[in-house]
This record gives C-alpha cells, sequence and structure tokens, in this order.
C-alpha cells in the first residue's frame, strides 16, 4: 500500500503524497515549498546552483561523515544536486537547503555566509546558495580549514561566473576562523530515528509506482516480480531523462534503501563493493588499494554527484563515456549479477554488448562488483582526457594495466573509453605487448596497433585523430611511468600532478 | 593583494570596500531573482517551440496536439501578435516568433502556455513541424565567400597603409580565428508578464536594459510606452547577453499575458536558452603588417569577419569597437580595416563583456608576438616598441588622442612586481630540462576605451527621495548584474548626503521611474548613474543647505554633511532632525539628477572621432604549463595589475578584474562552441559539454593589484570603469600557451593555434611544429 513520503524539513516532518514520483526535489522546493533560496542553473547537476544538504543516519555499512554536533550524535551529511534528486528518494532523510544556514547558526549569519560576505564571495549571488551548501558541507566534515586545493576540489561541481573563484576560496578557509557554530544533532536523529522503516516503501502517484525495497532479498524479489521497472541508484542519468528529455520513467526500484547494499568489503583476495556504495565512498576504497587513481577520481563528476551516483550504477549505465569501466576493466574487475536468488558473475569486460547494451537479463541486476588486490607485479595507470579538469566527459578514458615478469610483459589490460561503442579493451595493442619485454620497442608497437583496435567518431569532444594521438600517447604514459630504468614521476608528465 | 581599512558606521563611505549591497541576501537565499518574485494567483508557465532546421520554409505547422496536452491553455504564434514582429535592437530583422522561414536550429516558432512549467516543455514538444530547406550557411568562411552580411562593411582608415606596408623592411601575412562564448549568466533568461489595469502592461524580466524591453513590448502590443511597465531588481548574470537578447523573452511573455489575460511567466530551460541565444562573436581575421628590425610596426591592413548569425541584432557597434581596438595599446599610424558581420543561419551573436573589443586586439597581440618570435626577441620588447607616445604616435585609427602614459608606467611596474625577467630564464632552464611538459610565460597589456561608441546612448537619470525620518531611497536607470553597480551608487548617495551606506536603500530598475534609459552595458554604469545620482543628491543637500543657511543665519560654506550629521559652523545636528525640520519648511527632499557624458563625438560613416571619453589600462602575465603528449594546460600563476581610477569601491573592482579575468581565461581556453557541420544545430549546448572554468581553473598563485591613478577626466569621484576592460587580461594566458608550444619548436618559429586552446588545438599546433625543419 502506497504510504507518504517522510523527510525532515525546517525541523519539521514533513509527509507528502500526491506529487508525481519524477518530481524533483528542486521542482518541489521551488514550485510546491516555494522556498527559492536554492536556484535552477541548469537542471542537469552540473552547475551546482541548486546544491542542497541531505542528512540521515549513518547506516550499519557506512560510516558518519560529519564532526558535528558534539553534543549530539554523527549524522552523515553530504551534498547532492537537487534538480535531478527525485522526492521519493528523500524518505528518511533530513534535506537543508541554505535557508536553514541562519537558524542553525541561532538566528544571524553563519560563519559559511559570513565569511562569503567578508570575503566578497558574492557577485550575481545566483550561484551562492549552491557555494554556501557546498562549504556548508566542507564546514560540517572538516575540523579545520582544508587547503586550498581540497576546497577547489570540494566546490568542483559549483560553477560560478562572476567571481573568479578566489573570494570563495578565501571564504572557505576563513569560516573556519570564529568558533564553530555547534549543531546539536541529537534532536534531528531522534526524528530520523523515528521515520525508519523495516520493510519495503512503497510510494504511489497516478498508477507509478515507486519501491525503496530494505533488504537485497526484498530488492531482488520485487524486480524479478517487476522486471520492467526502472532500476535506479543515483539519478544522476536518469533524472536527466526526466528533466531534459521529460520521459516518464514508469515504475522505479530504488536500490539506494537497501543498507546492506552500500557495503565496501575487503578480503584477503578481493574488494567487494555493493550496489549502492556512492561513487565517492567506492573511488576512496579503490584509491586506497590503488594509490594512482587519485587524479582520476578527483577528475570524475563533482562531489555532489559523487554523493548521488553509485560505482555500480555507473557501470550498468554502460555509456561509452562512462568513467569507471575503463579503470575497472584494467583492474580484472568481476561483477556479481542477480536475478531472483539466482546469482553468477560476469567479467566486467565481457558484459558490454553493444551501444547502452550489455548481458543483464530482464529482472537482473548488479549486486555487486568486485576487483582482485593488485599484486606488484601489476603495473597500472589512469588517465582522462577532457577540455577541463573537473567535471567533464572524457573525450578519452584509459586504464591500462601491465603484469611484467622478469622484465617481460606477461599479461596487458589495456581498456579505453570513448573510442568505440562501448568500453573495451584493446585486443590489438594487448597482443603487441603481451610476451615482449617492457621496454619503448613493445610500447610503440603495441601504440601503432591501437589503430587496428578502435575507430572512434568525431564529435563535439574531439575529433577522431586527436581521439587516437591521446590514447596513443596514454599507453607511451604508462611505460614512461612504469618502465624499469628512470621510470618519470607523474609530476614530469602531468600538469595536474603538482595539485593532486 | 592591496589592501584597504575596513569601513566603518561614520567612517568613509567612498573609496572603500564594503561588501555588495545585496551580499547578505545572496548567502542566505533571500535575493529575489525574477524567477523568485512571489507569483500572482493563477500564474501561468509559457514554454517555446523551437526549430529543428537551420534554414527552411515552414510549410505546415500543426499545434493541434500542442493544444490538445494536458493542462495547456493557449498557443500563440507570430500572427497573434498584436503589433510588429521584431525584438531587434538596431535593425528590425530579429523575429520575436518566426513567421514561415526559420533561419537556426533553436529559432522559436511558437509558445504554448499551460499550468505549469513542466507542462509547457512537455506540450512545446508535441507540435508538427514540416519544413522546405534552404540553403544553410553555418560558417563565417562561407558566409564571407559568398558575400552574406548582416549590415554593409565597415571601413576604419588612418594614413596611407598600402605604401607602408610596400616600404617595410618585412612583412608579416597571417590570420587568426577565435571562438565565440556563451554566456552561461547563471540564471538564464526569463520574463514574468501581467496584466494592469486600463491596458497596461507589467514586465519583470532579467534584463540589462528595461527600457528597450518598454519598447519592443509596446510595438510588439501596439501600445504606447506609457502602458508598459519594466522592472528588473537584479540579474544572476547579464555579461552582455540580457542586453538585446531579453527582448524576445520580454515579448513572449507579455504576448501570453495580453492574450490570456493572466500572469504568465516564460523561464527558458538551460538547453533552450544555449540554443536560442546569440554569444560573443566568433572572429576570423586576416591581417598584412610591416614592420622593421626593432618590431615597430609601420602599416597593417586587417579584414575583421564577425559570425553574425541570422540577424544583426548588435553586430554592427560590436564591430566598430572591434575596429576601435585592433590598435590594442599600439600606434598604428598607417592603417586600413575593414569590417565584415557575416551572416549565418546560426543564433544571432550578441553582446559580451568586451563587446568586440577583445576579438580586435587579440588579432593584434598574436600578430606582435608573432613579430617578436620572428625577430627572436622578448614580445614584451616588441610591445615596448610599439605603444602610443610621443616617439611612435598619438592618434588612434580613428583620431581620438591617446594622452598620457598609463599604460607604458603600469607595464614596467608589472614587468617588474611579477619578475617577468628572471623568470622567462627560469622557464627557458625548465623547459630544457623537461621532455614533455613546457613551461610558457607572456605579458599583456590592456588598453580599452570607455563609453558607448553610439554617443546618444552616453546618458542617464536617477532618483534620490530623502524621507523625513533621514533615511534614503535611490533609483536610477543603470540594472545590478552582479557588478556591484547598486552599491557603487549607493556609496556615491551616501557620501553626497553625509550618512552612512546602511541609511541608502537601493530599489529596482523601473521604467516608471527613470526614463528613456540607457542598456547597463559597455561598462559605463557606474560612471553614468554614479554621476546622475551625485547630482540627484547634491540637489536635495543643495536645498537643505539653503534652508539652514537662512534658518541659522550663515554662509553656505560652512554646513557639512558627514557621518549622519549636518555640522553648521561649530553646532552638528542629526541629519534626520534638519530633513524633518526642512519638510516642515516645504523644501523638496527628493530630486532627479541627469548626466550626459561630455567631450565625445562619433561619425558612424567614417568612423572617426572621439568616442571615448577616457581608457582604461591594464596588464597581466600569466605562466602556464602544457602537456605536449595531451595537449592539456594549466594555468599556474598570475599577476594581473589593472585601472581602476580612484576606485569607488576597491574590493568591488578587483572583483571585476579577477572575475573578468578567469572568464577570458575560460573563452580561450576550456570555452568550446561547437555546431553540427550539417545540420547546424549547436551540440554544445549545456553546462555539461560547454565547460566553463571551475574553482580549479583559477591559479593558485593569483596576485591582483589596482594600479592607483586618479582619472585625469572629470569622472564620479575620479575612478574607471572596470567591467570589461580586465576581460582581456586573459590574454596573457593564451599567448603563455602559444610560447610554451613554441618551446616545442625550432628557434624563431611561431605556432599556429587559434582559440579557444582547447587540448586538440594545443596538440595541433605541436603536431605542425613538428613537421617544421629545424
Amino acid at each position: 500500500m502506497s504510504e507518504p513520503i517522510r523527510f525532515i524539513f525546517r525541523g519539521r516532518r514533513q509527509e507528502l503524497r500526491g506529487v508525481s514520483v519524477q518530481r524533483t526535489v528542486l521542482e518541489w522546493l521551488r514550485e510546491d515549498a516555494r522556498q527559492t533560496g536554492t536556484k535552477e542553473g541548469c537542471a542537469e547537476g552540473d552547475c551546482g546552483a541548486c546544491t542542497v544538504v541531505l542528512a540521515e543516519l549513518p547506516g550499519l555499512h557506512t560510516a558518519p561523515t560529519t564532526l558535528a554536533g558534539t553534543r549530539g550524535a554523527q549524522l552523515s551529511v553530504r551534498t547532492v544536486n537537487a534538480c535531478i534528486a527525485l522526492l521519493p528518494t528523500l524518505d528518511g532523510k533530513a534535506l537543508f537547503t541554505v535557508e536553514d544556514l541562519k537558524a542553525l547558526a541561532g538566528g544571524g549569519l553563519h560563519p559559511v555566509q559570513q565569511a562569503m560576505v567578508e570575503h566578497h564571495g558574492s557577485q550575481c549571488g545566483f550561484c551562492t546558495p549552491g557555494f554556501v551548501m557546498s562549504l556548508f558541507g566542507v564546514y560540517q566534515t572538516n575540523a579545520q580549514a582544508p587547503s586550498r586545493q581540497a576546497l577547489a576540489d570540494a566546490l568542483a561541481g559549483n560553477l560560478c561566473r562572476c567571481t573568479g573563484y578566489r573570494p570563495i576560496l578565501d571564504a572557505g578557509q576563513a569560516m573556519f576562523a570564529p568558533a564553530k557554530v555547534d549543531w546539536d544533532t541529537a534532536g534531528l536523529r531522534a526524528q530520523l530515528e523515528a521515520l525508519v522503516r523495516s520493510d519495503t516503501f512503497l510510494y504511489e502517484h497516478d498508477g507509478q509506482r515507486f519501491w525503496a525495497p530494505k533488504s537485497a532479498d526484498a530488492l531482488a524479489e520485487v524486480f524479478d516480480a517487476h522486471p520492467r521497472a526502472r532500476l535506479l541508484a543515483g539519478s544522476t542519468d536518469v533524472g536527466l531523462w526526466v528533466t531534459k528529455k521529460l520521459e516518464a520513467l514508469g515504475d522505479v526500484v530504488w536500490v539506494g534503501g537497501v543498507g546492506e547494499l552500500k557495503r565496501v568489503e575487503r578480503s584477503a583476495e578481493r574488494l567487494t563493493i555493493g550496489a549502492a556504495v556512492a561513487l565517492e565512498d567506492a573511488y576512496a576504497a579503490l584509491t586506497a588499494l590503488v594509490p594512482q587513481l587519485r587524479e582520476y577520481w578527483l577528475r570524475f563528476a563533482s562531489p555532489p554527484i559523487r554523493h548521488a551516483g553509485t560505482l555500480v550504477g555507473n557501470v550498468a549505465n554502460g555509456s561509452p563515456i562512462g568513467d569507471s569501466a575503463p579503470v575497472l576493466m584494467a583492474l580484472g574487475a568481476e561483477l556479481a549479477l542477480r536475478k531472483g536468488s539466482r546469482r553468477r558473475t560476469l567479467r566486467l569486460d565481457e558484459f558490454y554488448v553493444g551501444y547502452m547494451k550489455n548481458r543483464l537479463e530482464p529482472g537482473e541486476w548488479i549486486e555487486a562488483l568486485s576487483v582482485p588486490l593488485p599484486s606488484p607485479a601489476w603495473r597500472f595507470v589512469a588517465f582522462k582526457w577532457s577540455k577541463r579538469f573537473d567535471s567533464d566527459i572524457s573525450a578519452v578514458a584509459a586504464g591500462l594495466a601491465v603484469k611484467v615478469e622478469q622484465g617481460v610483459v606477461a599479461e596487458a589490460r589495456l581498456a579505453f573509453g570513448g573510442l568505440a561503442a562501448t568500453v573495451r579493451r584493446a585486443a590489438h595493442a594487448e597482443a603487441a605487448l603481451v610476451g615482449q619485454p617492457w621496454q619503448e620497442g613493445a610500447v610503440r608497437a603495441a601504440m601503432a596497433a591501437l589503430t587496428q583496435d578502435f575507430n572512434p567518431l568525431s564529435d563535439l569532444r574531439a575529433s577522431d585523430a586527436a581521439r587516437r594521438e591521446v590514447a596513443a600517447n596514454f599507453l607511451l604514459k604508462l611505460w614512461l611511468q612504469t618502465r624499469d630504468q628512470a621510470p618519470l614521476s607523474p609530476a614530469a608528465l602531468s600538469v595536474w600532478a603538482a595539485r593532486t | 593583494m592591496t589592501s584597504h581599512a575596513k569601513p566603518t558606521e561614520a567612517g568613509p563611505v567612498l573609496h572603500v570596500p564594503v561588501p555588495h549591497e545585496s551580499a547578505h541576501l545572496h548567502v542566505s537565499g533571500e535575493a529575489t531573482y525574477t524567477d523568485d518574485v512571489a507569483e500572482l494567483s493563477g500564474t501561468l508557465h509559457a514554454a517555446l517551440g523551437l526549430s529543428s532546421k537551420a534554414h527552411a520554409k515552414v510549410t505546415r505547422l500543426d499545434l493541434e496536439p500542442v493544444r490538445a496536452a494536458p493542462g495547456v491553455v493557449g498557443v500563440f504564434t507570430a500572427k497573434d501578435l498584436p503589433g510588429r514582429n521584431d525584438c531587434g535592437p538596431v535593425v528590425q530583422d530579429d523575429p520575436i516568433l518566426a513567421d514561415g522561414l526559420v533561419q537556426f536550429v533553436g529559432q522559436p516558432l511558437f509558445v504554448v502556455v499551460a499550468t505549469s512549467h513542466l507542462l509547457a516543455r512537455k506540450a512545446a514538444r508535441l507540435a508538427i513541424v514540416e519544413y522546405q530547406d534552404l540553403p544553410a550557411v553555418l560558417t563565417v568562411q562561407d558566409a564571407f565567400e559568398k558575400g552574406l552580411a548582416v549590415i554593409p562593411p565597415m571601413r576604419m582608415v588612418r594614413g596611407d597603409a598600402a605604401s607602408a606596408l610596400a616600404k617595410a623592411p618585412h612583412l608579416l601575412e597571417g590570420e587568426f580565428v577565435n571562438g565565440g562564448q556563451e554566456h552561461f549568466y547563471l540564471e538564464g533568461q526569463v520574463a514574468t508578464a501581467a496584466l494592469e489595469e486600463n491596458g497596461g502592461v507589467w514586465v519583470h524580466c532579467s534584463t540589462q536594459h528595461p527600457t528597450e524591453m518598454q519598447h519592443h513590448v509596446a510595438h510588439a502590443l501596439n501600445v504606447p510606452s506609457n502602458q508598459v511597465h519594466v522592472e528588473c531588481r537584479r540579474m544572476g548574470g547579464g555579461f552582455g547577453g540580457k542586453e538585446s537578447q531579453s527582448g524576445l523573452f520580454a515579448c513572449v511573455a507579455a504576448l501570453c499575458a495580453w492574450k490570456l489575460k493572466a500572469p504568465v511567466k516564460l523561464r527558458a530551460d538551460r538547453d533552450d536558452d544555449f540554443l536560442i541565444t546569440g554569444k560573443r562573436h566568433d572572429f576570423w581575421t586576416t591581417f598584412k603588417l610591416g614592420y622593421d628590425e626593432s618590431g615597430r610596426v609601420l602599416g597593417a591592413e586587417a579584414t575583421l569577419v564577425s559570425k553574425a548569425g541570422f540577424s544583426a541584432d548588435l553586430s554592427g557597434p560590436v564591430m566598430s569597437r572591434a575596429l576601435c581596438h585592433f590598435d590594442s595599446g599600439y600606434a598604428l599610424n598607417d592603417v586600413r580595416l575593414t569590417g565584415f558581420c557575416a551572416k549565418t543561419n546560426t543564433q544571432s551573436n550578441t553582446a559580451f563583456r568586451g563587446f568586440g573589443g577583445p576579438q580586435g586586439a587579440l588579432a593584434m597581440e598574436v600578430a606582435i608576438d608573432t613579430i617578436a618570435r620572428r625577430l627572436g626577441v622578448d614580445a614584451l620588447d616588441v610591445r615596448y616598441r610599439n605603444l602610443y607616445g610621443d616617439q611612435t604616435g598619438r592618434f588612434t585609427p580613428y583620431g581620438q588622442e591617446v594622452p598620457g602614459d598609463v599604460l607604458p608606467r603600469l607595464l614596467r611596474q608589472l614587468e617588474e612586481r611579477s619578475g617577468y625577467r628572471a623568470r622567462r630564464a627560469a622557464i627557458v632552464t625548465f623547459n630544457q630540462g623537461s621532455a614533455y611538459l613546457k613551461k610558457g610565460l607572456a605579458l599583456t597589456p590592456v588598453k580599452f576605451g570607455i563609453s558607448f561608441n553610439a554617443t546618444h546612448f552616453n546618458q542617464a537619470g536617477a532618483l534620490v527621495h530623502v524621507y523625513t525620518d533621514g533615511s534614503v531611497l535611490v533609483n536610477h536607470g543603470g540594472t545590478e548584474m552582479g557588478q556591484g553597480l547598486f552599491t557603487k551608487v549607493a556609496q556615491v548617495v551616501a557620501h553626497e548626503l553625509g550618512v552612512p551606506l546602511a541609511w541608502v536603500r537601493s530599489t529596482a530598475t523601473d521604467t516608471s521611474k527613470v526614463a528613456n534609459t540607457s542598456a547597463t552595458a559597455a561598462s559605463s554604469g557606474s560612471d553614468l548613474n554614479g554621476k546622475a545620482a551625485q547630482a540627484a543628491a547634491r540637489a536635495v543637500r543643495d536645498r537643505l543647505v539653503e534652508f539652514l543657511a537662512k534658518r541659522e543665519g550663515v554662509g553656505a560654506e560652512v554646513i557639512r554633511f558627514e557621518g549622519g550629521l549636518v555640522h553648521v559652523g561649530p553646532k552638528a545636528l542629526p541629519f534626520r532632525e534638519v530633513v524633518g525640520a526642512a519638510y516642515h519648511a516645504r523644501v523638496q527632499l527628493w530630486s532627479d539628477g541627469y548626466y550626459a557624458t561630455p567631450k565625445i563625438h562619433w561619425n558612424r560613416e567614417t568612423l572617426q572621432g572621439r568616442p571615448f571619453f577616457y581608457f582604461a589600462y591594464g596588464a597581466a602575465v600569466s605562466e602556464v604549463l602544457i602537456d605536449t603528449l595531451t595537449g592539456e594546460t594549466r594555468l599556474l600563476r598570475a599577476d594581473l595589475l589593472h585601472e581602476a581610477g580612484r576606485s569607488l569601491n576597491p574590493a568591488i573592482d578587483l572583483g571585476q578584474i579577477e572575475g573578468a579575468f578567469v572568464q577570458g581565461v575560460g573563452w580561450l581556453t576550456s570555452e568550446e562552441l561547437v555546431w553540427n557541420s550539417a545540420s547546424g544545430k549547436l551540440l554544445t549546448h549545456s553546462p555539461s559539454t560547454y565547460k566553463i572554468p571551475t574553482a580549479n581553473d583559477c591559479p593558485l598563485e593569483l596576485n591582483v593589484a589596482l594600479f592607483d591613478d586618479a582619472n585625469p577626466e572629470d569622472t564620479i569621484h575620479r575612478s574607471k570603469a572596470v567591467g570589461e576592460p580586465p576581460f582581456l587580461l586573459a590574454f596573457s594566458a593564451f599567448l603563455a600557451i602559444r610560447d610554451a608550444v613554441a618551446a616545442t619548436g625550432p628557434a624563431r618559429c611561431a605556432p599556429k593555434l587559434d582559440a579557444p586552446a582547447t587540448p586538440e588545438a594545443v596538440l595541433r599546433a605541436l603536431a605542425a611544429l613538428r613537421l617544421m625543419p629545424r
């Protein structure tokens, strides 16, 4: 039976019925609640004017992220883009917008806001509520001012067209100077605990259903029973089908309510990432294993998108320009698939069969993804090529790994995105390497062989020729960085190295 | 960073870094933009139906499916306009709604009004449109070859270029192409319209030009201007994109409200905004420069071709300014310039910060850079060699004198404080030791003419009301788009009346208050409106002085207004008591003020005169790092030195300088507009595909300073305009990339690098150098 969507807003419990399953949080805020502080700049999660903060109980499997509320309990506090978040996914959470901050600070401007005023961080002011909320996220999750670089990375999802950012970065550091505003979260925690559901949440409007199961078994069951339903995770892509394509999604099964799917587990052999693990947490775990991934992680979307979107969702979506698949293929990822109670595993490099097509059967879904723990024999790099460092879609992305034994390439996994209808490995280039000494000659041969592997398109992001050139140069960089004699440091090979 | 004293309640209100008057509202979400204004009961929502063809006759427009869609209340086309179907700011060639002929992909064909924004957008996609294709011209080169232009070509001539070129020891022939730029104001185009009694129409619109909106709406509805009332409290960014281009949205909203007799809001989705509205002009410039061994330019000929798009919009004035800035900071005594505004089947390009100035000057700076490379000398020395001065010449190609020596002094100071020469040497060393990454460095000057080229726009009006409690309200014709105009004008008024800034309130720009205003554009906002508001405040103050002098039996010269007090000799009276008493004595406590810029004149036929009241100057040094394997670039450090005269508000002016610089860097690096070469559809129509700078693109080391020098002209408190000129500081970043690319080539090579210097463009330039003989 349909139940209302329940969440905490302005300190009170909201219970919503009679609104579309597809209504975005931003539409609800601006049009229904007439709370117009949160702005729409693009309605696709790329400008950050709609940034809001969601607070929730840290689940069984997710660590709390906030240092706030030392008098109360810890919470998970994260920024998301309200413009592509669907209203039913708020169920069980607390929504904070720019209008909440004065109240949290006791009526006057919050230190975040005060610092923005004093450092002239706003000009036209339209992006400002989004920046304030991103800075508020930083404020709540850091004990002291982060470095300027860390702040810039935290603000990668907020566009400002007026200031040139310097005053906003100044404000982000200065906001830690005054006495910290103590957010008493005890009351909020109690409110959130009262919203916890043990069984599947079903919300229905106008014949469209939204299921939020609470266990993997329940999810498997409902999706098996309704295989035509849309499986939804972070809505960072599906949200655009709603706001841009104006599509009807049909019934929706949401994975974000399943605590056990938010698990990241590390065994002696593998790292396993559940279906509902946010990109931010997944990349944190992967980067802990493979530190070379750090730059790539930062270039993947923006913090609010990484907070909402999931790694498994990015893989399942299957876009040829999805950034996760190349690195995961290079790392030898496997997928744990499930349909009802039936489970099987599939290697990621066997998963895609065509443009936006994969081997999932109706009612089947990816329960988890795992990668083997890297052995020292593997040499790994990941590169992305786009017009802008932050939050851009790759023209070429690459995850490149070679296993070198006694100076000879024993195995190679060279996976590329942006060069074909799917992310896939470069069979010819790999063949050119395997069995050869890990030396420049073999690398040059592999670079040449790439032309047999890919026949890329020219589009708004790059020409086919430039894509080929860069893909080949990525192989050269792999070698330069991992050769036995005088390997080059990232600082000698990347203009971004000094920053990360 | 220049440090300035913090303002205090009783302290000075001018030349101090007070925060933006709305800063506390911006940060709390309490600042209301057009879409935030409380909706009138029964407000309906409109969406536009767009052309999918670049150039075609519309053979069938079936709107029945649109009318039948859920929530739809009305559907209107050009035929429903009671008046003129045009929103062109200069030439009447800009239909509000296409009438049988579409001229670019994205051109609005009809409007649908529904009970919600979403239902209107859904319905707008249901029209059945059939077209008969016509030949589409999509590139500036194609249009130029076919002789297609939106206005006749322009010519600016001084001296004898042909013989100077013939006599010059060296000749440089070249071309330079720069891309356009989407404004990407964070707040998209939006207008709400509602009817007032007796045939009145109220339009709340995000616009830099309320008066023009008023005129367009009046013509579209066929009513006199006094029936149309346009209001704008603030914009979420404008940058030129809401000067003329807000017209379509204002007119369509007004049409819908007029037809339905209900309030109607039209807010464009971001993608639609990209597809409908014009952008900064792409330019294709070909040039011939004659020069000598020292790098002195002896003669110049150039043809500047801009991509105007399908209609004239502001392309003519943009080209005038481009021609007026081709000299950059250099004396060209024998010069012949041609401007051609090419007509293409794309969005109608429009004003954008700098208004053609950046495009004109960048071509010259690239040419100067090339001359220096050919001669094997530092480009900065060639720049010094050519700056306006007694040795080189003092008259621009349009005949205006360039007085003084601000630019050479400013350049020397920046060269010094940025350590330019030592860093140049360090970079040479770095590049010798770095195989794959290369560094580059460039120092470029800015000279920018201040005033609208069209003399008659250089006027402004203001109203200052002093209420009997001593609080003050100011209203003027300028609009607030984040640039801090309202703050500066309030500072001027507070200073004039000697009251704390907090006592002065600014209100929405409103055509029913100050009439016949000019666009807030051409960097002129505070120059014009500051002077007008000063005049208004001064008129009130003068009356108070007269009243007090009579009452107290003293001379006017002993009366002083300061810190909320009126000092009459040794006596200090609270301002509010004085105004209260003056009111009872029947003294008028409000006034208008008016200002017209002196000294300027411009001949539109010969392109000669003194179009600019004065010049604003600046310079920048940028240092970049490039990856020769991927073409990626990173701005490591920038040093900006820019003058704002005696700055009215150093914080706001620094904000303008830095913001313009980063926006300019975006234009020249990551911001690339791509159209499908067959269909003519703009492919980069959202922030997912069109990449403006982020916080990580602001250099970690950014040193910004004001070059302190009072304006010799009598501007408002001797300040200088600062909105557009610093945009040109970004040339340094582009030329630093060119410098780094050149480091990979043979000696004296001049890379072929067009703008924007995307990673791919840099790779192309690098590849071309690899083919050159060593």
